[in-house]
């Protein structure tokens, strides 16, 4: 083999920069330069956890977990003797099985990218790279092939609806903005991704900018705007910074502009950058941010569509829903309406995290499992521990239980199930996970990003937020769980925006499907997930070997023991900050976690 | 030529009513004396929904009656199960929120909170279960005149608009997120620090005692009289007490200011009673100022003027007196005293 025709695709996405992917590429950069080898730097490939991650086409050899000092290796391989560098390939967690290219891993072989699919294969920095992949086909024919009208019946008859969470279907928006009266309206762009945890639409920016740009210049075209804004968080700098690249290059390329392709229509972009705040998500609160006041979301109607940004007609999608459009455009509605459920169009983007074997950023067709999401393409949860919950739709969203994992993923399903599409967190919890503490972490989240405007949700999420507090640390009341129903039931009716509105999803989705663990906490002074503090206690048991481990690494120095005799732990001064049982070594085994086992609690449940 | 605003029927809890067009839902139900609770309107501004008590239901779905504006055949229910659920919990959490210091509190005979509280039946026991939050923060006595409890604060943002919509200073404005979200001045400063000018309208604003007049109001009596203070000529009501003035009101109903008063006019009514205030002329005598008679007063002065002309005299006018009066000050001056030099304190 030569090295004729051979691609580096090195990863700067956000997560494959930080670990130093830059620096490899010069090195690269420096000894391949006079070689036929192209080499190219790309968005995300979605498999953060193994970055800095080199691709070797055509071939598709896959490098994880990439140094600097790797690169002699890999420019070996390259000009001489053509064999990969086999100790840099992905080691499968489940199997320990060597990969050689990405073909056979199977976190990329069941999933289905479209909104991604540039993502990883082009250059976010060359306008070029996008138009060869097929960029500005969809532009092309909505500028001259396509009547407006005819455009929002495609977006409309491929059945796609809106990534941003709320799933409303993204060619009736189009429509009603299109037919709203007004000469000025504008096109705005979602890219605020307050979730914690969410880096989909990030990654769709860094790696595939170009797309975003496309699908906000048709949607201009369809509804009769001449200005676009994308709306994006400043901690996003890489994200903003190919943006500005892309919408540069657009305009010198005619893509932007006045008079795009040689037609009569007019179209920039501009971006936005808010400074963070969740809620500034909410479509209202969005526009009300980028006029320049707090972002506070205000009741609709008016909708945006007739009453938006300065009060004009302004239609708001979010990064996926406008990278989705460009192609539906392109490939027409049939092309995109054969793909996910009846329902639910397309794929769904998901940030696979948590106690899974393979965290990353995933797309697949609508309608596939979790069970196919955490076990096909996630490689199952993390250290062979029992699954216990799913969590979807970030704070928005809730948990769902084992019962739910042969459940085709869709929108509606997630809702009747009690929790959300959201914009796409996928959070794998396993059986050491308190589902009330999960509850408390993110109504904690939410709490904080309330806007303060109306009652319940500034005032109800506090209170939700105290009870559970109250519950993790034993001081929960009968009478509490009935109150958290009653309280997500006042905030989910009253409250003003989506905020709000699913605040309580978490607490209530947990409540449905692990009453029993609030029960526990509650009435049997009992965390079963063995996490919250003020539950558990630690022992040593008698098989302990006297290593001392434990007692040297006890800053509570609530550990006494002669070497090579048993250990014990003086309750009263114990932290439990469990470093005795990290500590003790595997063989020994001999410290253990216990929960209700001591009667030492003093908070109000005890007095049951 | 401005059309006859249409008339609208519509059905509130089975009463017809007719409201005009673009009345909301909440002014119509009030108007045709169906009371319904709410926190964070207030007639003179634009309703934002927040408070979420206003809550009715149209077509099985729960609206705010503030933000909804009537419109032909709307069937409105303002107190069926679902709304008065929600009302509860609102107004529940509200109380727990809140410092309940109604014995001591200046609002305690006009407060919102209270009143809307009885209407909704809210009790003790349930109030219970809640956990109250117990601010403790700092209340701002800065203003002479005024105070601001953040403790009470129901964040309704009545204040925050008032400021903006009405008085055009927009001075106030909330601040930090979520539970700790608070009213307060631009960079949290405190009132007299801030661009705040003292005018009080959003103290007679505040729906419950968070921002409240330092000296509480006794008034045995009301006089309905105009401010003294400049040609505007607002409409005020003097609260009066013995036969002290207490307290000072604007005038809704008086087109001039509808109702809003500046600091002067609602918060300088001290000199009314001051020792150090002149209730009679004084002529200077062998160097000493000796009251003397209004008669007496004005023929001395009329005999000085008569020995002067031109430039050797100069008329300052007052803001106190009416324009009317001002035009007579000026024309005296040139066409009596024949001279131009004549100004006005407003511009010095
Ligand atoms: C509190 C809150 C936060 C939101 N955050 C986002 C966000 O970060 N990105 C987003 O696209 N949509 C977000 N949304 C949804 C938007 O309000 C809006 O529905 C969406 O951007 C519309 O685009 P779509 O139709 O393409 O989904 C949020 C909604 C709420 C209530
Ligand atoms: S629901 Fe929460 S975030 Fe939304 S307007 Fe009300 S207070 Fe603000
Ligand atoms: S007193 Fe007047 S100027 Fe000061 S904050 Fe209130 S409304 Fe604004
Ligand atoms: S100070 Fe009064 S008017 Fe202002 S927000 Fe608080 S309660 Fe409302």
């Amino acid at each position: 083999m030569t090295a004729d025709h051979r691609t580096v695709l090195i990863c700067r996405g956000t997560g494959c920069e930080s670990s130093r992917s830059p620096a490899i590429q010069a090195a690269l950069d420096a000894e391949l330069q006079d070689s036929d080898v192209e080499i190219k730097f790309t968005g995300c490939h979605g498999m953060c956890q193994q970055g800095p991650i080199v691709i070797v086409e055509p071939e598709g050899t896959f490098y994880a977990n990439v140094k600097t000092k790797d690169a002699p290796k890999i420019v070996e391989s390259l000009l001489h003797d053509g064999e990969p560098v086999e100790r840099l390939y992905y080691k499968d967690p489940a199997t320990k099985e060597q990969l050689p290219t990405y073909h056979d891993i199977p976190f990329y072989a069941k999933q289905k990218r479209l909104v991604l699919h540039n993502c990883g294969r082009i250059n976010p920095e060359e306008i070029s790279d996008y138009v060869e992949a097929g960029g500005y086909q969809g532009l092309k024919k909505a500028l001259f092939e396509l009547s407006p009208e005819e455009i929002v019946d495609i977006v409309k008859q491929s059945g796609l609806r809106g990534r941003g969470g709320g799933g409303f279907s993204t060619g009736m928006k189009w429509q009603f903005c299109q037919q709203a009266k007004g000469d000025v309206k504008y096109v705005l762009c979602n890219a605020d991704e307050g979730d914690p945890g969410a880096f989909m639409d990030r990654s769709v920016l860094e790696g595939d900018p170009h797309a975003v740009l496309e699908g906000m210049a048709i949607a201009g075209s369809a509804i009769g705007a001449k200005q676009g804004y994308i709306y994006c968080r400043a901690e996003y700098p890489l994200a903003i910074k190919r943006l500005q690249v892309a919408i540069r290059q657009a305009r010198e390329q005619g893509y932007l502009g006045k008079g795009i392709l040689g037609s009569d229509f007019e179209f920039d972009i501009e971006i936005f950058q808010g400074a963070g705040a969740f809620v500034c998500g909410e479509e209202t609160a969005l526009m009300i941010s980028i006029e320049g006041n707090r972002g506070m979301p205000r009741v609709r109607p008016p909708y945006p569509a007739h009453s938006g940004l300065y009060g004009k007609p302004t239609l708001l999608n979010n990064v996926k829903t406008y990278a989705n459009v460009s192609q539906i455009v392109n490939k027409g509605a049939d092309w995109f309406a054969g793909i996910g459920t009846e329902k639910s169009k397309g794929t769904a983007v998901f940030a696979l995290t948590g106690k899974i074997a393979n965290s990353g950023l995933i797309e697949v067709p609508m309608g596939v499992t979790p069970r196919e999401i955490i076990y096909d393409i996630g490689g199952g949860v993390l250290n062979g521990k029992k699954f216990k919950a799913v969590q979807t739709g970030g704070p928005s969203g809730g948990c769902l239980p084992e019962s739910f994992m042969d459940v085709p993923v869709d929108y509606d399903s997630l809702i009747a199930a009690g929790s959300m599409m959201g914009s796409g967190g996928m959070v794998v919890l396993d059986e050491d996970t308190c589902m009330v503490d999960v509850a408390r972490y993110f109504l904690d989240f939410t709490e904080k990003e309330s806007c303060g405007k109306c009652v319940p949700c500034r005032l109800g999420t506090k209170q939700m937020l105290t009870i559970l507090e109250d519950i993790v640390e034993g001081r929960g009341k009968p009478g509490d769980i009935e109150l958290l129903e009653e309280l997500g039931g006042g905030i989910k009716g009253g409250s003003l925006c989506g905020l709000g509105q699913t605040a309580p999803n978490p607490v209530l989705s947990t409540l449905r499907y692990f009453r029993d663990e609030y029960e526990a906490h509650i009435f049997h002074n009992k965390c079963p997930a063995k996490t919250c503090k003020h539950f558990i206690t630690y022992h040593i048991l008698d098989s302990c070997v006297g290593c001392q481990l434990c007692r040297k690494n006890c800053s509570a120095e609530a550990i006494s023991g002669e070497p090579k005799g048993i250990h014990w732990i003086d309750q009263t001064k114990c932290h439990k900050c469990g470093v005795c049982f990290e500590v003790c070594p595997p063989k020994v085994f001999s410290v253990e976690k216990r929960t209700g086992d001591l009667e030492i609690h003093t908070g109000e449940g005890e007095s049951l | 030529m401005s059309q006859e605003p249409k008339e609208i029927r519509l059905t509130i809890d089975g009463q017809e009513v007719t409201a005009r067009e673009g009345t909301s839902v909440l002014d119509a139900a009030m108007a045709n004396d169906i009371y319904i609770p709410h926190q964070c309107h207030h007639p003179d501004l634009k309703p934002v929904g927040a408070c979420r008590l206003c809550g009715v239901e149209i077509d099985g779905r729960m609206v705010t009656s503030c933000t909804t504006v009537v419109q032909e055949g709307l069937d409105v229910k303002t107190n069926s199960q679902k709304i008065h659920q929600a009302r509860k919990t609102a107004m529940e959490l509200l109380i727990a929120d809140h410092h309940m210091d109604c014995l001591a509190c200046a609002a305690a005979n006009d407060c919102a909170l209270l009143k809307d509280s009885a209407y909704l039946g809210i009790e003790p026991e349930q109030l219970q279960r809640l956990r109250p939050s117990n601010k403790g923060l700092p209340i701002d006595t800065s203003n002479p005149f005024f105070q601001f409890d953040p403790n009470k604060c129901i964040i309704c943002g009545i204040c925050v608009r008032t400021c903006d919509e009405i008085v055009g200073r927009g001075t106030l404005a909330f601040i930090d997120r979520g539970f700790d979200t608070v009213i307060g001045t631009f960079g949290n400063k405190s009132f007299i620090e801030s661009t705040c000018e003292s005018c009080g309208e959003c103290v007679v604003r505040c729906p419950v005692g968070a921002l409240a007049p330092k000296r509480p109001k006794f008034a045995a009596r009301e006089v309905q009289t105009t401010c003294v203070y400049c040609g505007v000529g607002c409409g005020i009501y003097l609260g009066v007490s013995g036969d002290k003035v207490v307290d000072v009101r604007g005038d809704r109903e008086r087109p001039t200011n509808e109702g809003s008063l500046c600091v002067k006019g609602r918060y300088g009514f001290n000199f009314i009673n001051h020792s150090d205030r002149l209730t009679k002329p004084l002529i200077k005598q062998n160097g000493e100022f000796v009251e003397a008679e209004w008669e007496e007063a004005l023929e001395l002065v009329a005999s000085k003027f008569a020995e002067t002309k031109g430039d050797e005299f100069a008329a300052l006018a007052s803001a106190k007196c009416t324009n009317e009066e001002n035009y007579l000050i000026q024309k005296f001056t040139r066409a009596v005293m024949a001279t131009n030099t004549v100004d006005h304190c407003a511009r010095l």
